[in-house]
């Protein structure tokens, strides 16, 4: 890897160690501006763990993720504001309308939140706005996660299953949306048991193999 | 060369550190109005607790009125500890908590929304219900005032330790017993300023020193805590 | 400056050398606890107040003082663990923690036993056994969220950060207690326990004393070499080590 290419997101010999079974060790990443990552692998081999780490949530047994070149434990904030990362639980209150959710999780990833009622269109989850969430489904609940990747503008989307619990013409969508952040500049890594239906050059595969010990 | 740095958004300066406290404190109380049974629950047993020691210890009203201030604030401790659960334990299932971790406000102004929120719905009831529940006990009248002021600035402080004990515990199984074992010891600092500040009061001394003791209290933990929340709540998330 | 330490950053080299320490600590302990408890139960003259009772203090006072050191060098483990991320001094604080309870438990039990022929009673509310019970509830926290992650850096990092906030807590909790004895009963109690040591007994304290640092310092490393072990089990140096010391 030259010292001088315009890595987006980096990681340098990553090693990543759990219940003293090692899932990936010197494991080294670029990711450029344009990427559509997908990270394969069988169950256990540490798709999640990766993500988790790229993502600044789990901290690596050994190695270090860089963003823009600078650590991001140095500067967890600058990351955070320029990650997007939705993970295996969608993080949906019961107590709350779908509205309100999606509000709260604009808001707090320093978005607007008045724009949380035409997202939910883009869902197709207009005319639920008023129902509190435990009264929808578990795909309803991915949507209402999801619909913040309409707003984002943070450059580095990490995906964990996105498309669990999403219908076809809801994937088909969201790929287009993938699509078009790459194109803008900006970097998805995500993983998925499905094939991605997009042009074969528009994305790369990372494949974790699953280690004994 | 700055084809990188064109992409990354630079540090907006409309986060503020209100709106992220307020944003995350007027969720957590809408969450527990919409489900009144975790406000009421833990006051409930506040009650009941109290309740049971007079008909453990013999209805005798000198008695009673010495023990008083100890049975208030051991069942407040005992409440808050029953109710710090709901703190994370919940935004940790569902994934939410996640989310605040990578939030781009500061972690710090997030744990002190959730842990006033906290406060609200368990510290603050608990400060109504005591003047009701001192009567039962034949709490002496001059004892009143004291104990209503250790109340509002000790539970708080039992807000912000129990939250560390929860930050620690939230992501294991069976966490509620560990719980009671790393949080009760660090409470009893508190116990014992805010127990003898109400003795005094009751011979109608100055209890000053005892409160300016647990104000200073409640301002270490205020500032400290949050701290230490944020450091174990990454632990746990890991 | 700090350069010569690298290479005991690396597990196997502080494997090494935690196990050659063993030797020597292991037998000096062996020595001091020897003269300096034939020597204080023996040959010390018996105190004209407690009579032959003053003499379990050659335990239970190394045991009080090393409780409290003890869970100072674990909480400074693990602020160098947590600040400068050495996975090793988390090890070390997870071998210090059950030491240090076991002391701490000591010192109660050598204290109510000394408190029934001085006091007339097992257990009293004195300020130092209030405060002494209080730090081994401290470290009884500590052990537990040791044990209960799965994942042994995560339990270590936890325990950490509890140890942390104990050692903030402890001189507050220490000042309340006495605070709370002297209000509630008269402090005439607390002064029997500081009694001005004559010198004939004060150096087989001494040895005594130091006896216990070895006989910790013994303990702690043995158990430090078993955390480095089961922390660094699927290395392949573990391996090899398991296996030679088969074939052996």
């Amino acid at each position: 890897m030259p010292a001088h290419s315009p890595s987006l997101l980096s990681a340098h010999q990553l090693t990543c160690i759990r219940e003293e079974r090692i899932l990936f060790e010197h494991l080294n990443l670029t990711i450029n501006c344009g990427d559509i990552i997908q990270v394969e692998g069988p169950n256990g081999a540490g798709k999640t763990s990766l993500l988790r780490i790229l993502a600044g949530l789990s901290q690596p047994y050994e190695g270090q993720v860089h963003f823009n070149e600078i650590a991001i434990n140095d500067e967890r904030e600058f990351y955070n504001q320029n990650l997007l990362y939705i993970g295996h639980l969608a993080g949906i209150k019961g107590e709350m309308t779908a509205q309100e959710n999606l509000e709260f999780a604009l808001s707090l990833s320093g978005l607007d939140a008045f724009t949380a009622e035409q997202t939910l269109n883009q869902v197709d989850l207009l005319g639920f706005e008023d129902a509190l969430a435990s009264h929808l489904s578990a795909g309803q609940h991915r949507r209402i996660a999801l619909a913040k990747l309409w707003q984002s503008k943070a450059p580095v989307w990490i995906l964990d299953e996105p498309f669990t619990a999403i219908d076809k013409n809801g994937v088909k969508k969201l790929e287009q949306l993938m699509v078009n952040h790459a194109k803008n500049g900006g970097c998805v890594i995500l993983t998925t048991h499905q094939d991605l239906s997009i042009d074969k050059n528009l994305y790369k595969k990372v494949t974790l193999e699953y280690r004994f010990f | 060369m700055n084809k990188r740095n064109d992409i990354a958004i630079e540090i907006k300066a409309s986060l503020s550190y209100k709106e992220a406290f307020m944003l995350i404190f007027k969720r957590d109380l809408t969450i527990a109005f919409r489900h009144k049974d975790d406000i009421l629950n833990p006051l409930l047993f506040f009650i009941i607790v109290i309740t049971l020691f007079p008909l453990g210890i013999g209805p005798e009203s000198n008695t009673l009125a010495k023990i008083a201030p100890g049975i208030i604030w051991v069942a407040a401790l005992l409440s808050t500890l029953l109710s710090l659960d709901r703190l994370f334990k919940s935004d940790y299932l569902d994934g939410s908590l996640e989310q605040m971790l990578l939030s781009p406000h500061p972690l710090f102004i997030i744990v002190l929304g959730k842990v006033i929120a906290h406060w609200c719905l368990t510290g603050l009831p608990i400060i109504f219900i005591a003047p009701l529940l001192g009567l039962l006990l034949h709490l002496e009248e001059n004892s009143y005032s004291a104990l209503m002021l250790t109340l509002l600035i000790g539970t708080p402080i039992l807000s912000f330790l129990g939250a560390i004990g929860v930050a620690l515990t939230v992501g294991i199984k069976k966490g509620g017993v560990l719980l009671s074992l790393l949080v009760l010891p660090l409470y009893i600092p508190v116990l014992i300023f805010a127990t003898s500040a109400i003795d005094t009061a009751a011979m109608n001394l100055p209890y000053s020193g005892q409160l300016a003791i647990i104000g200073a209290l409640l301002i270490g933990s205020i500032t400290l805590s949050p701290f230490a929340v944020s450091a174990a709540l990454k632990v746990s998330t890991n | 400056m700090w350069k010569w330490l690298h290479p005991y950053a690396n597990p196997e080299v502080s494997y090494h050398f935690a196990g050659r320490l063993i030797p020597w600590f292991s037998k000096l302990t062996f020595i001091l606890l020897f003269i300096g408890i034939v020597w204080a139960l023996l040959f010390v003259p018996a105190d004209y107040q407690q009579g032959n009772s003053f003499r379990i203090f050659y335990l239970h006072v190394p045991a009080a003082i090393l409780s409290m050191s003890i869970y100072v060098a674990m909480a400074i483990a693990a602020l160098s663990s947590l600040v400068w991320q050495i996975k090793l001094a988390d090890a070390s604080a997870a071998a210090m923690a059950p030491v240090g309870a076991v002391f701490t438990a000591i010192a109660l039990i050598t204290g109510a036993a000394w408190g029934r022929p001085t006091w007339g009673t097992w257990w009293i509310w004195d300020a130092r056994l209030t405060s002494e019970l209080i730090l081994l509830f401290l470290y009884l926290g500590v052990i537990a969220l040791h044990n209960a992650f799965e994942d042994k850096t995560l339990s270590g990092k936890a325990a950490g950060i509890l140890a942390l906030v104990g050692v903030v807590n402890i001189p507050i909790i220490k000042y309340s207690v006495e605070w709370w004895n002297t209000l509630h009963q008269g402090s005439t109690v607390s002064k029997l326990g500081a009694p001005s040591m004559a010198s004939s007994m004060y150096w087989p304290f001494l040895v005594c004393f130091i006896g216990f640092i070895c006989f910790v310092t013994w303990i702690i490393c043995l158990r430090f070499r078993n955390e480095i072990l089961a922390r660094n089990a699927m290395r392949a140096w573990v391996r090899d080590l398991v296996n030679n010391t088969e074939v052996k």
